[in-house]
């Protein structure tokens, strides 16, 4: 039994059980709260910050260009490597059991539906999430954010919205790129290992397509959007212990991103999808 | 003028400020002493609302910083330059931008030939050349970012100066060089400044007065020779240590 000075117990393991059960469960709650109300306040800074729009404004191009330009080549590797082998595997199962036609319908509406946009979301949430929570948290701990704050100017304006809005820009035009780069490289693998005509494809494509689905696909990528800058820049700012606070960061901010895209995608199909 | 009455700040279980009563009058220099870790720099952002304090009241010329408004603590703050340990520059700016951005007024500040004018004047004033406005902080040595912080701290003409440990990390002949700017700067600007520092020499030469911040309470203020003077043994203990130092670097 641990004591202090005095020698009265201290340590946890010497509370009775009806006072140490409920603080196990309660912490991870209390906790919980705190970082839905910090986050609150983060969101309501934001907004505070919308009329500041001569600082937010530059600095939202500049990430814009660093976002989507930056993040272009890695999204079309990928986007082309998943079209060409979903045409592949598709092939695979489908030769002699039904049309090959249906190898269109599958690449459009699997590219649109739920590739291109949860892809791109868990690559952004890798690049531009660990990215945004490492600059943010090196700032925190060198004090540039102090500094920032100290000469009356809010990093809600300077820092945050540009990353944010970035976000909520590019990461939709990404997505579209992705879907359709996707279906063009799995149209052109289809041609090429399956012998399927473009006729075919077009039609397959065109078969089951609703002009929702294209909708869908934008709302789930202006939603993975929000995600991978939110929550990166929330947890960012709210490092606290150094290097290796920052190094926490950064995989906290993925792993946290990906499992809420992972989340937001069966919601929204719940949600949006007419079954 | 700034004080600090019955300051009481805790972080989880850890008291830093246990009490705190401090007051600096305006126009002069205080030092305030301690040995790390014992909330010098925590006091410091009390002044600048950074920090709120868990009981008390830090009031800045009549006005109570923890119970100031969003709009009102930006116009406090731009009253006052802060001058980080490490100088809290932005990498992905050039000493210019840094410096430009503090300055304070919003017209100012967008008008580039005065921000230009200004930017060489601040350089100017903490003893670095112009074409350093174009190198970016990582090209920067340890003192040199501590000077660009100091020009970046005086750029919006504060009232204040908050200076949190300008001499660490510094060797001694630097660390001379930056008492001298300290004492410069407060000829030149007369603002009220307060420093933070645990270099007892460097303290005596630029400060009106000095205090010793322990075990989260003010032990003493006073001027040198008070502090000289003193019987207080954590006082002669803190003194003298550095004292010693001094002997043998002389």
């Amino acid at each position: 039994m641990s004591t202090d000075y005095t020698g009265r117990a201290t340590g946890e393991h010497s509370l009775p059980l009806v006072i140490k059960a409920p603080r196990a469960f309660g912490r991870p709650v209390i906790g919980a709260f705190e970082h839905v109300g910090r986050l609150g306040m983060m969101l309501l800074e934001l907004v505070r910050a919308l009329p500041e729009w001569r600082i937010w404004l530059p600095r939202t191009v500049e990430q814009c260009i660093s976002v989507g330009y930056g993040s272009l080549f890695l999204i079309i590797l990928t986007s082309a490597f998943i079209g060409g082998v979903t045409a592949i595997q598709a092939g695979y199962q489908f030769t002699g059991t039904v049309p090959l036609y249906i190898v269109g319908t599958v690449i459009t509406e699997s590219m649109i539906l739920e590739l291109g946009p949860v892809f791109s979301g868990l690559l952004l949430a890798g690049r531009i999430g660990a990215r945004y929570a490492a600059e943010l948290g090196t700032m925190r701990v060198t004090e540039q954010i102090d500094a920032l704050e100290s000469m009356g100017r809010n990093p809600a304006s300077h820092l945050v919205l540009p990353r944010i809005l970035a976000g909520l820009f590019m990461v939709p035009a990404l997505v579209v790129i992705a879907d359709v780069t996707g279906i063009l490289t799995g149209w052109w693998a289809a041609k090429r290992t399956l012998g399927i005509t473009d006729a075919d494809f077009v039609y397959g494509a065109r078969y089951f397509f609703r002009n929702f689905d294209l909708w869908y696909s934008v709302i789930k990528a202006e939603a993975f959007g929000a995600v991978v800058t939110v929550v990166p820049c929330y947890v960012g700012l709210t490092v606290t212990a150094g290097a290796e606070g920052v190094g926490r960061a950064a995989t906290r901010a993925v792993v946290s991103a990906s499992v809420l895209i992972l989340l937001l995608d069966i919601v929204l199909a719940k949600v949006l999808l007419p079954t | 003028m700034i004080e600090l009455t019955d300051v009481h700040k805790q972080f989880g279980r850890h008291v830093v400020l246990d009490g705190v009563n401090f007051r600096v009058e305006t126009g002069e220099t205080v030092a305030l002493l301690g040995p790390s870790g014992t909330g010098k720099s925590v006091l410091l952002k009390h002044i600048i609302g950074l920090l709120k304090p868990d009981r008390g009241d830090v009031i800045v010329d009549g006005e109570s910083v923890p119970h100031l408004g969003r709009r009102e603590l930006t116009k406090l703050r731009q009253r006052i330059g802060y001058a980080f340990q490490m100088g809290a520059l932005f990498d992905s700016m050039s000493v210019y931008e840094n410096i430009r951005l503090g300055i304070s007024d919003e017209a100012c500040y967008r008008d580039r030939g005065f921000c230009d004018n200004r930017v060489a004047e601040c350089l100017k004033l903490v003893n670095l050349t112009p074409d350093v406005a174009r190198l970016m902080p990582a090209q920067l040595s340890g003192g040199m970012r501590k000077r660009v912080g100091i020009a970046r701290a005086i750029a919006g003409h504060p009232e204040y100066l908050l200076y949190d440990e300008p001499t660490s990390g510094l060797d001694p002949v630097n660390a001379d060089a930056m008492d001298a700017l300290i004492e410069q700067l407060q000829q030149e600007l007369h603002v009220t400044s307060v420093v933070v520092s645990h270099d007892v020499r460097g303290s005596f030469k630029v400060a009106d007065r000095i205090a010793l911040l322990h075990q989260g309470k003010i032990r003493k203020v006073g001027t040198a020779e008070e502090f000289v003077a003193a019987k207080d043994d954590v006082v002669r203990q803190f003194l003298e240590r550095d004292f010693e130092v001094a002997e043998l670097e002389a």
